[in-house]
């Protein structure tokens, strides 16, 4: 049985050319970057240049990128440390309803910890409302933080909006927000220039872009006023202290070099085709978020009425093919999709949710097979339904 | 995360459908929970003769569904009163604890539907009322 890998929005198969490219930083270059003897020169070379290619990709300059585990400590480096050095009475942080939880629960320790947040809603489509976010900047503001694409629908938020807004509040008020966007899902599949879109920090992961797990970047606009959150030693500008991640850090800097919206670019035809197959084919379903616009190439999240996800997920699974599922059932905490729910979603409903994740190495005959196979799960769930 | 006989009993349950003219008919759970199980009982001799299930759920509620069929068929009333949502996840080789609600539903969708049958069947035998279990009196 040939398997059939629709879960790339959760992780991706790393490159080839991006695994050959980091061999080298274990075995042979294997010194500690901050070593100023030849070995540690060697590692200090590669880490610089890797550094250099995200800045590039980011159109920010290098020293205002840091390496890091991942996304999720980039993003608690990005906005624990922008509270604290900002620490006062009342101040205050703006999200959204469907940010990663990598964003979400550090909001929510920061509340417990005084700071106020404002949780912006989505409408339907999943979108924030730029009315909305300007109303809730006020003179306590210290940090807006919008996730750029999202995770389980690929919908788009308006980011270089939100930094025009910030941007001529701060002008106007002379005051400094800032805005931080967790852009794990947006990188490399959506052109992004820090300055044009006025973001201050913006966390990226290798993992989810063909790169290596446990390695990923924050960028810093220079100037921030940050508190570091780990005290060690002085590595990535004393933001995050620890022996750095040569190789995982030359595999973020070769994603970088190699992946660009072109690289995704048959997916959008692909997109449209699973769209069109998944309307057609299974009743009663529907697709959640915008169908052409403001979304990910690579992301499709459905809702099919009266089936439960968890079940659709392992019976299809069982032929091979792996997607992911907003179901409470296959939650750790039982609560089904908080991001379906803020875009209106019916709870009931939320449970039959599958998020299809495409990737670069999807087929089109990958797509019919999913579909041939998901239509005889949904007929053979619904029929065991007692609703129905 | 499931056991073997989780999956096998997900891949390939049994007693599954619905039943013309049911004896008794027992429902349980909630679709904003994602959950709903639905046993439908027939009875002989005090004793269920047939038991078929519908499900709305995940693999555990599936599952559950399906053995708890297989672990009650042939057995008197008392007897299938008796098995616990504790017998249940044992007969599967345990569930994840965060399913364990899973088998709570199969209890007591089976209860209602002895309960039911009992209700149905107050005015043919005096026995029925002395039986019914505790906390749910008809």
């Amino acid at each position: 049985m040939k398997r059939i890998y629709f879960d790339n929005a959760a992780t991706t198969q790393v490159d080839r050319r991006v695994l050959t490219a980091m061999k080298p930083y274990f075995s042979d270059i294997y010194g500690n970057a901050s070593s100023l003897h030849s070995f540690g020169l060697s590692a200090k070379r590669a880490l610089e240049e890797a550094r250099k290619k995200v800045a590039k990709k980011l159109g920010a300059k290098h020293n205002e990128i840091i390496f890091t585990s991942g996304a999720t400590e980039a993003d608690n480096i990005a906005l624990r440390g922008v509270a604290y050095k900002n620490a006062g009475p009342n101040n205050h942080i703006i999200t959204t309803k469907i940010e990663h939880p990598a964003v979400l629960e550090t909001c929510r320790f920061l509340e417990s910890q005084g700071t106020r947040v404002t949780y912006l809603s989505v409408d339907k489509e999943g979108l924030i409302n730029l009315k909305e976010l300007k109303k809730a900047i006020g003179p306590k503001t210290i940090l807006v933080s919008i996730i750029f694409a999202n995770n389980e629908t690929g919908v788009i938020q308006p980011i270089e909006g939100i930094g025009r807004i910030i941007k001529k509040h701060n002008e106007k008020t002379d005051s400094r927000v800032y805005l931080h966007t967790d852009a794990v899902q947006a990188f490399t599949k959506i052109d992004i220039d820090v300055n044009q879109l006025n973001v201050d920090l913006l966390s990226i992961s290798a993992h989810k872009v063909y790169g290596p797990k446990g390695v990923g970047a924050l960028y810093i606009k220079e100037g921030t006023a940050m508190e570091r959150i780990t005290h060690g030693g002085h590595h990535e500008y004393n933001f995050r202290p620890g022996t750095e991640n040569v190789a995982g850090a030359v595999g973020l800097g070769k994603t970088a070099e190699l992946f660009s919206p072109t690289s995704y670019k048959k997916l959008e035809k692909f997109r449209k085709y699973l769209i069109k197959k998944l309307l057609s084919e299974i009743s009663d379903c529907y697709i959640n978020g915008p169908k052409n616009e403001n979304v990910l190439v690579n992301i499709v999240n459905v809702t099919i009425k009266g089936a439960e996800g968890e079940a659709m997920m392992l019976l299809l699974d069982k032929e091979g093919i792996s997607v992911s599922t907003g179901s409470a059932c296959a939650s750790s905490n039982l609560e089904p999709s908080y991001v379906l729910q803020a875009m209106g979603v019916p709870k009931e409903e939320t449970h039959g949710s599958l998020r299809i994740s495409l990737g670069i190495n999807s087929q089109k005959g990958e797509i019919d097979q999913f579909i041939l196979h998901l239509k005889e799960i949904v007929a053979r769930l619904r029929k065991l339904n007692p609703l129905l | 995360m499931y056991s073997e006989k989780v999956l096998e009993h997900f891949y390939s349950p049994k007693n599954w459908g619905n039943m013309k003219d049911p004896d008794g008919v027992g429902e349980m759970g909630n679709p904003s929970c994602g959950d709903v199980l639905k046993i439908y009982i027939k009875v002989k001799d005090n004793k269920i003769t047939d038991i078929k299930f519908e499900t709305l759920g995940c693999a555990a509620a599936i599952a559950v569904s399906s053995i708890t069929t297989e672990m009650v068929k042939g057995k008197t009333l008392e007897e299938a009163l008796k098995i616990s949502k504790q017998d249940i996840a044992k007969e599967l080789g345990g569930l994840p604890p965060a399913k364990m609600h899973c088998s709570n539903l199969a209890e007591e969708a089976l209860r209602i539907a002895i309960e039911n049958f009992k209700e149905k069947n107050k005015n043919l035998s005096g026995e029925a009322e002395r039986t019914l279990p505790t906390g749910r009196q008809a």
